[in-house]
């Protein structure tokens, strides 16, 4: 058999198929019901309510856990107000820093059992959240402890204080790892929390906040309230707090914003996001194509950072759509648990009829349509990576954020043509440039209009390196020295 | 007899009526007299004189922020120079129109230039105080910058102050934003002199655009505009300020509040996005 039969047949080819490599998930030992987090300990909901949590490589039930309402949101603020006034605003900077460091040290020793329960809740597959989500939550938390004792170096000759209590809400695509771009920089600055994961992903931040008590972190400094987008509100609207974090879709983070505006509260946003990968007829070609692969199909395509629109320059563009078909037919869908697969399951049954119809929509305005002829597990909620070409900057898959394996394919003929293509979007959250030229990436990188560049590379992510978008993909950073700034105040 | 200055609106590096053909008057202060004096007769902006003014500050962006930080610094240098030249202009205006003692009004302008001299220095330094070098894991050079966000609208409509508007102009231009400022109601007279000190300091047309308005008639057209990527609020109402912020949520407006008279680094960092860039190590 030729090679390219071989790749053609793919992983439905007995020639290559993989045995399975299953990782374990004796390690994990889920509780019927998962309660609040509340002043340091687990609490059933006021009324006792309760949703299901679903494995979405299966679709089967995982656990049950308790549903925060306003007066269950209104007992976890006034525990991390008494938290912030007793404790945590009195306690020397280099002490916070001790117990922030001692998170980190439980992360890692934990880390399997957290990555096991992340792909088991979230359908990542178990090779990203091993070595990628959960080795980088434990080193925010230990970055971040290091700043607890030095926070009057961050604004050149400022003195800065805390906020008070922040409300931070995170999404379901990297569940332990926003939960710690949330709560580590807010509580090396000196702030005390309240924090709601998203409602397909609660167990990891439960399993956090075990490992609060573990480190005997004072009550109520850190508070966990789980539930639907009713429980955020709740926080959201709570008169006591000073500030709200929030991840998620620009739609909800526009309404968070009016909110707070009108309230007056502080906010900062992580939304929304069509990054371009634009790939110039000197790159690295191999090496692009791993690069647009990582971009798009990491995470099955749910990163707010996703290069979901790939810029070719016009004189390789065969070339690239060539490659890159042969490429994702050999990215192995399916078990999340499996440590062979690439591409999991998608988050929830709800994201995975979105993207299923926005797929259609895409496909009915024409163009090229190509998915991956890899076989799907005939359970739980598969989606196949795919692209659409011979489309344009009108059309629906070029502009609206799909949040799964979709990527979108335009070519260009001049560097000004990338660019202007590049930033026709109301977002601007990432970008990445493939060109051999230094003087021609370091142009290009400034000419975007966006908050985060990758240059021959996509999706690296690091505790040191600020994050986050201009125009309306968010406000604010996350990470590194800016990351501290929105829980700052600068005294005057 | 007296030939009087007709006061126009400042758009583009023209001095243009309004759009609408409207105009206003203006009195004096502490004349003294039963019937109010007029001062001025002065352009009244339209939300079409302000959607012109954008577009020439976005016009002028690009260029403006391609200027090498020392040049920014010298123009702004500039116009401390040109405001000095017209000290007694702005001091007599700020007698006839608004009473203030000689005295005062000396003490104003000094603290202005300086304020402007102030920012100057800093066009080629706040980006040293805040850009990173970020330490990653992995073999990348990964750094972080302060760039200028774009298009900043300035509301200043009370308590007059011209230091407080160069205070807020200067914070907003100096690391390569352009702006439409709307003055204040108390004062719009100012406009005339002030263009003429950015219209003969080296400035290019379309950074700074001028305007006087009714606030309650323009404020919805300025946190509406999609291409104001923030505002820079001078004025005491917060439930007004409140309702432009929730209002410019559309396009993710930033917001800044600053009504005091006094330059720091915090207030050019108001209108700064910052770019983290990955940059691979190897052969």
């Amino acid at each position: 058999m030729t090679r390219k039969k071989m790749i053609k047949k793919g992983s439905s080819s007995s020639t290559f198929t993989y045995a399975p490599a299953l990782e374990s998930s004796a390690l994990v030992k889920l509780k019927k019901g998962h309660q609040l987090f509340i002043n340091g300990r687990f609490v059933p909901a006021a009324d006792h309510t309760t949703m299901n949590s679903i494995n979405p490589a299966t679709g089967k039930l995982l656990t049950k856990f308790s549903v925060a309402k306003k007066r269950d949101a209104d007992k976890a603020v006034q525990a991390a107000t008494k938290a912030y006034h007793n404790v945590w605003s009195k306690m020397p900077g280099i002490e916070r820093g001790k117990y922030l460091f001692r998170i980190s040290r439980i992360l890692q020793i934990r880390a399997k059992e957290f990555a096991v329960l992340e792909s088991l809740d979230s359908g990542k597959p178990i090779k990203e959240s091993r070595d990628f989500d959960i080795p980088l939550a434990a080193a925010h938390f230990f970055y971040y402890a290091g700043w607890a004792d030095k926070l009057n170096y961050c604004v050149p000759g400022q003195q800065v204080s805390s906020l008070g209590v922040v409300g931070q809400i995170i999404p379901w695509n990297f569940p332990l790892l926003m939960a710690a771009w949330k709560i580590a920089p807010a509580l090396a600055a000196g702030n005390c929390v309240v924090l709601k994961p998203a409602e397909t992903t609660p167990l990891t931040a439960l399993l956090l906040a075990e490992v609060c008590q573990e480190a005997e972190l004072p009550p109520g400094v850190v508070n966990i309230i789980t539930g639907p987008a009713t429980t955020g509100q709740a926080l959201v609207n709570h008169p006591a707090i000073k500030k709200i974090a929030f991840t998620g879709s620009t739609e909800v983070g526009k309404l968070i914003a009016k909110t707070c505006a009108e309230q007056g509260k502080l906010v900062t946003l992580e939304l929304g996001g069509k990054s371009a990968n634009i790939v110039f007829e000197d790159a690295a070609i191999d090496q692009a194509i791993e690069g647009i692969v990582n971009g798009i199909y990491f995470n099955q395509g749910q990163v707010c950072c996703a290069g979901s629109r790939l810029l070719v320059e016009e004189s390789i563009q065969e070339t690239i759509i060539k490659k890159l078909k042969r490429r994702i037919n050999t990215l192995r869908i399916g078990d999340p648990m499996d440590k062979n697969t690439d591409i999991g399951a998608i988050n929830s049954a709800e994201q995975f009829q979105k993207i299923k119809k926005l797929v259609k929509a895409g496909k009915a305005e024409g163009g090229y349509f190509y998915e991956s002829t890899s076989p799907l597990p005939s359970v739980g909620f598969f989606h196949r990576p795919c692209f659409i070409s011979q489309q344009s900057s009108a059309n629906l898959l070029n502009r609206v954020e799909v949040f799964g394996p979709v990527l979108s394919i335009q070519s260009f003929r001049t560097p000004d043509e990338a660019i202007a293509k590049a930033n026709d979007t109301p977002y601007g959250l990432a970008a990445g440039i493939w060109s051999d030229k230094g003087s021609k990436i370091q142009h290009i990188a400034q000419a975007l209009k966006a908050g985060v560049i990758w240059a021959n590379t996509y999706n690296k992510f690091d505790p040191a390196a600020p994050f986050g978008g201009y125009k309306e993909s968010g406000i604010g950073r996350e990470g590194g020295l800016h990351g501290l700034l929105p829980y700052l105040e600068i005294k005057s | 007899m007296k030939v009087v200055k007709t006061i126009k609106l400042y758009i583009d590096g023209q001095f243009v009526r309004s759009e609408s053909g409207q105009s206003f008057s203006m009195e004096k202060k502490g004349s003294g007299k039963k019937s109010p004096e007029q001062f001025a007769r002065i352009a009244l902006a339209s939300r079409k004189d302000f959607r012109n003014a954008v577009e020439a500050a976005k016009k002028a962006h690009n260029s403006w922020n391609a200027r090498s930080p020392f040049n920014r610094g010298q123009i702004l240098y500039r116009m401390a120079e040109m405001l000095s030249e017209k000290q007694a202009q702005f001091s007599q205006l700020f007698q006839d129109a608004l009473g203030q003692t000689p005295k005062l009004a000396q003490h104003e302008l000094q603290k202005t230039i300086d304020i402007i001299i102030y920012y100057a220095g800093f066009s080629d330094k706040f980006q040293q105080l805040t850009a990173t070098v970020n330490p990653v894991n992995g073999p990348f050079h990964n750094f972080t910058t302060a760039e200028p966000i774009g298009v900043v609208a300035y509301i200043d409509a009370q308590n007059f102050s011209l230091a407080k508007i160069l205070n807020n102009i200067c914070s907003i231009i100096v690391s390569g934003n352009t702006t439409v400022s709307l003055l204040g109601a108390e004062c719009p007279a100012v406009l005339a002199p002030l263009a003429e000190v950015f219209a003969t300091c080296d400035l290019p047309a379309g950074v700074v655009n001028l305007l006087t308005g009714h606030l309650d008639e323009l404020s919805a057209v300025i946190s509406t505009h999609r291409e104001v990527r923030s505002f820079c609020f001078a004025d005491e109402s917060m439930t007004l300020y409140k309702q432009m912020k929730a209002q410019g949520v559309d396009n993710m407006k930033r917001s800044a509040l600053v009504t005091n008279a006094v330059p720091t680094l915090e207030n050019i960092l108001h209108f700064v996005e910052y770019k983290t860039i990955w940059h691979p190590i190897g052969l």
